[in-house]
């Protein structure tokens, strides 16, 4: 039989497709079905946010975060406030901490039911998104009552968050806490023993804890390896030490063990939610909502109307800004993708001198390669969603 | 904790003599500086120490300073999660020295250094891949230098004659403005321009001049 010339087969997937979740170019090579060697193409996203961060004042650097992991925007600006606090020596009040705890916990159920019903979508599944979109829509009214934006909030600043926020919506917030429980039962009844959706999910990308490290993963795709890892637990910031909530970590590493750790999450999340709910109502949560220098953090309006210091300091601050002191920090939040790091350098002025962003998916999706060697053309798209990848944050 | 850091400074200068010119605690972080030609020796020792075991690898990146003659600091962030603690490594580097690659130490070192060479123009050794990463094909120049302008120098509009995407010369509609907040109220060492006047020096004492820190000009002389 004469010899047939056999290449391999290179496609484009991407970068407008509706699986890439984004603007991800995937240049693959395919041997048949089997995926030989996939070279991601990103930075169509790439806005220069870093180099805005540092003309901008460090009030002013705090909406770009926004637009970064823009699933669950409040857990970026968290993590560049705790750099920024950190870098001025403050501590946030009681009560601040407990709402960024709370919508912290938001985002990460923003993030997740995204990523879990839209990765559903992905193996074929068509419903969980459409009961998962209406959940979120309710939690973007919540981050709406509490700074006027469905996403962009720009509502934690450093020094606490923008406003306190409304005794109904505390309540509101409780009272979403239980029905939604039930509908991540729903989809968790959709899902979890679902023929197709495991047999698309289990033993697709393994990840060994080893390799989770070295290739410099953090969240859920180490947790799905095995270890027992969580931010909130191990290097605890705000107030997570004082609130009650278990980590759940998988065995195998693959797909399947992370869509199980997101949908946990998600409970464990609603359990926090109710904590700071309780604590926010409490006593022990009543004060200021965010540090009472006024050197740091504006004036309320009702005060400019009638003190003159009021009125310069808030002049001040919009203007000029506050002076960080010189120094350099590196400050991290797990946020829904997992660890969100910003690294600072100030120099004393009223601008950041550097602010490198590390995101979480931008070290998850450069796996993408060794993930999906060997793996059939189909999985790549199950991969992709697994990793949980949002251009915004990726190509910054 | 901070006993604890600096005890860990300390063990990681006095194992790599040569390597490591020193470490710094501060902000509760711990920072060690090292030599750019042995980071690969410092990262490895970083994992394999069993008092260290920083196994995780987090980021790269660059600082720039360019007033410097080693304009940039790659900035590397580890992780142990054994110790639960975090290390940063400096090195100081130029824009031609290139600095080896951790590739082979942490895999995750790929695309950061990538980004690193993208953004600032950092040079590394012994990547496999050193390609652009975030910006756009064919892009010139490194646009997180500080002598890169924020506005950038060409930008892209599709061009309805030759029905194609276009690369054009930057035009700003209004010129680009950078204030200057930084007022003498609080906090500021540096003269204002014109305010060098209102303090004599004695005339007995010739000062160095230092020029204006903001703008690099030497100072106008004083008349006494």
């Amino acid at each position: 039989m004469a010899e047939t010339a056999v290449r391999n087969f290179t496609i484009n997937f991407g970068p407008q497709h509706p699986a890439a979740h984004g603007v991800l170019r995937l240049v693959l090579e395919l041997d048949g079905e089997i995926v030989e060697r996939v070279d991601p193409h990103i930075g169509l996203l790439h806005r220069g946010t870093e180099k805005l961060v540092e003309h901008k004042t460090y009030l002013q650097a705090v909406p770009y975060f926004d637009r970064l992991d823009y699933v669950a925007p409040m857990n970026q600006e968290h993590a560049f406030c705790l750099a920024v606090e950190k870098l001025l020596g403050i501590t946030v009040p009681k009560r601040a901490q407990y709402i960024r705890v709370l919508y912290s916990e938001i985002g990460r159920l923003l993030s997740h039911l995204l990523n879990v019903t839209t990765q559903a979508m992905d193996v074929g599944a068509l419903t969980p998104p459409l009961w998962g979109f209406e959940e979120r829509e309710k939690l973007m009214v919540f981050y709406e009552r509490v700074s006027g934006s469905r996403m962009h909030a720009a509502y934690f600043r450093p020094g606490g968050v923008h406003q306190d926020m409304p005794l109904q919506l505390i309540d509101d917030i409780y009272d979403f806490c239980d029905p939604f429980l039930k509908v991540v039962g729903d989809l968790d009844s959709l899902l979890t023993n679902n023929r197709i959706f495991k047999q698309r999910n289990v033993d697709i990308a393994i990840v060994k804890l080893e390799d989770a490290w070295n290739w410099g993963f953090s969240g859920v795709m180490v947790r799905g390896s095995g270890a027992a890892w969580d931010l909130r637990k191990s290097q605890p910031y705000e107030c997570y030490n004082e609130l009650d909530f278990d980590i759940p970590v998988g065995k195998n590493g693959d797909c399947y063990d992370r869509y199980l750790i997101r949908m946990e999450e998600m409970r464990q999340s609603v359990k926090i939610m109710k904590q700071c709910c309780d604590k926010l109502r409490s006593p022990a949560g009543q004060g200021p909502v965010s540090v009472t220098d006024q050197k740091i953090v504006p004036p309320k309006r009702g005060e400019m109307k009638r003190s003159m210091e009021a009125l310069i300091h808030h002049f001040k601050l919009y203007t000029e800004g506050y002076h960080v002191p010189q120094g350099e920090v590196y400050a991290a939040v797990e946020a829904p993708k997992g660890e969100f790091g910003v690294y600072l350098v100030a120099d004393g002025t009223n601008k950041p001198y550097k602010c490198k962003i590390r995101a979480p998916g931008f070290a998850h999706l450069q796996a993408m390669d060794w993930l999906c060697k060997g793996h059939l053309l189909a999985d790549v798209s199950a991969i992709l969603g697994s990793i949980d990848i949002v251009f915004g944050e990726v190509d910054r | 904790m901070l006993d604890m850091l600096d005890r860990l400074g300390a063990t990681i200068q006095t194992a790599l003599p040569g390597a490591v010119s020193g470490y710094a605690v501060a902000n509760e972080e711990l920072t060690v500086t090292a030599n750019a030609a042995d980071i690969v020796k410092v990262a490895t020792f970083l994992r394999d120490d069993p008092a260290c075991q920083f196994i995780c690898f987090i980021d790269v990146t660059a600082v720039d300073w360019p007033g410097r003659e080693q304009r940039f600091d790659v900035v590397y962030h580890f992780m142990s999660p054994r110790l639960n603690q975090r290390i940063r490594v400096k090195c100081p580097t130029d824009e031609v020295t290139p600095v080896p690659s951790l590739i082979d130490v942490f895999r995750g070192a790929d695309w950061f250094e990538r980004e690193t060479y993208d953004l600032y123009g950092v040079l590394f050794t012994g990547h496999p891949d050193m390609r652009r990463i975030l910006t756009d094909y064919g892009f010139e120049g490194h646009p997180l230098r500080k002598d890169f302008p924020l506005t950038g120098f060409v930008e892209v509009r599709y061009d309805d004659e030759q029905k194609r995407v276009v690369y054009d010369k930057v035009r700003l509609a209004q010129e680009f403005r950078s204030f200057d907040f930084l007022s003498p109220w609080e906090g500021t060492d540096y003269p204002l321009p014109g305010d060098e006047k209102a303090v004599p020096t004695p005339p007995s004492q010739p000062q160095p001049t230092q020029g204006n820190k903001l703008t690099g000009e030497p100072d106008k002389k004083v008349s006494p």
